[in-house]
């Protein structure tokens, strides 16, 4: 899977380089303190919510300016989502909610910039985002709920000789929630990266035919745009589904 | 992105000796403690600006717009009734000043009704004054004439009967004309 190789014409397309972690400084071994290009574009991400959350409202204008209403705008519409889908009491969550958002969102941008680092198109990095939600939903509905929580299995409303084989089901499915929650991030972004590396490789080899690849490229770079909001936004609004099953009364 | 420095010798499991990709980077497990170290960091960073800087910041902005634009409502409403009250103000006062108005005609009407009566009075009084002494003129110049007539009765007697040739005294004249005036 890594090299697509036409020996005979010397065709070499190597969709998965970009993905490689790669030390800044040095080519030593990958300790876990190691500066990556991980680190580089991690870093970027946090001057970007920098940027856009806290420059951009220091002058706490009524009337805002145009950088303060976009971060207003990012606020209003996760602030919304966090107190419709998962409850009133799950607004305690809201800056972690937030938190995660403003990384998975301005990642997935931040990955759209040629020649840039994908971090949220690796595995590792979207299992640890979703493991963390779900090891929160699960302590916090253990926590506030105690041995209810478990009744979130037992689907009272069905007959009593299917509610066995549904507490079954409802338990699978629960433990493969952060499976889904983070291969559908990580899948999504690193499949269209590398079909946009794909056509670029083309590119390099078919000379006046090239726009063709090129043009194709124009049209998946859109609708990678489109697949870093709404991946950003399914991730949220994921999280909060699942956070209602710890805080509000779930039902099902 | 092939094109980077050559890796010294096979340190690594996920790449090859040109630096390009073996495999999946993404199933790389010497990579994995480097990314979500590195992730944890950043999570907690971006945690902390936006839960302790960010986020209560934009709230209170957005508080705060709120309690203006509820403010300003609130003034506009207040101002609304200020100017309904005003137009009342200004209804009533108009509404007065005709009444006003309207009596002080009448005052001064009956003022000048009455000084038009006493000077009707006084001039009746004046009138009647003259009238009596008008009389009293007229009666002593009737008086007067009579007596001019009985004179001149006798002188144009006596004159006539000098001019037909008598000789008629004064005094036969004076009998016979006032007999005749008398009858």
């Amino acid at each position: 899977m890594a090299t697509e190789e036409h020996a005979a014409e010397g065709l070499q397309i190597h969709p998965m380089d970009q993905f490689v972690v790669k030390p800044l400084f040095g080519d030593g071994p990958i300790e876990f303190y190691t500066f990556t290009n991980v680190t580089l574009w991690m870093g970027i991400a946090v001057l970007a919510v920098l940027a856009l959350m806290v420059l951009s409202t220091s002058r706490r204008a009524i009337v805002p300016s145009r950088s303060q209403s976009v971060a207003e705008v990012f606020y209003g519409f996760i602030h919304k989502m966090v107190d419709d889908v998962a409850g009133h009491e799950g607004l305690k969550f809201f800056p972690y909610v937030m938190t995660l958002f403003m990384f998975v969102f301005l990642s997935n941008m931040l990955g759209l910039i040629p020649m840039s680092f994908s971090t949220t198109s690796h595995i590792a990095v979207t299992a640890v985002l979703a493991a963390m939600v779900f090891l929160t939903v699960t302590l916090v509905g253990l926590y506030r709920k105690g041995f209810g929580f478990l009744g979130m299995f037992w689907v009272s409303s069905a007959p009593m000789i299917l509610r066995p084989v549904l507490a079954l089901i409802e338990v699978i499915s629960y433990f493969v929630r952060p499976l889904s929650h983070s291969i559908r991030l990580g899948g999504n972004l690193m499949a269209g990266h590398a079909v946009i590396k794909v056509f670029a490789g083309f590119a390099g080899v078919m000379g006046v035919a090239s726009v063709v690849p090129i043009a194709a490229i124009t049209a998946i770079y859109g609708l990678e745009l489109l697949v870093a909001a709404v991946q950003a936004y399914v991730f949220t609004i994921l999280t909060c589904v699942y956070l209602r099953d710890a805080v509000g009364d779930a039902h099902h | 992105m092939s094109t980077e420095a050559v890796a010294e010798g096979a340190t690594s499991l996920c790449v090859n000796e040109h630096g390009g990709a073996v495999g999946m980077p993404q199933l790389c497990g010497e990579w994995m403690p480097n990314q979500i170290f590195w992730l944890l960091v950043t999570l907690v960073v971006i945690y902390v600006v936006l839960a302790k800087i960010a986020l209560p910041r934009i709230g209170a902005i957005l508080a705060d717009r709120k309690g203006t634009i509820t403010n300003d409502l609130a003034a506009a409403e207040e101002l609304k009734q200020q100017a309904v009250a005003a137009e009342k103000a200004y209804q009533d006062a108009l509404a007065s000043a005709r009444t006003e108005a309207a009596k002080i005609v009448a005052a001064a009407k009956a003022e000048i009704q009455k000084d038009l009566d006493a000077a009707t009075a006084k001039a009746d009084v004046e009138i009647s004054a003259k009238t009596a002494e008008s009389e009293k003129s007229i009666a002593a110049i009737r008086d007067g004439a009579a007596a001019a007539v009985a004179e001149v009765a006798r002188d144009v007697a006596g004159e006539i009967v000098a001019a037909l040739g008598g000789g008629a005294d004064a005094k036969a004249v004076q009998a016979a004309v006032t007999a005749r005036l008398k009858g």
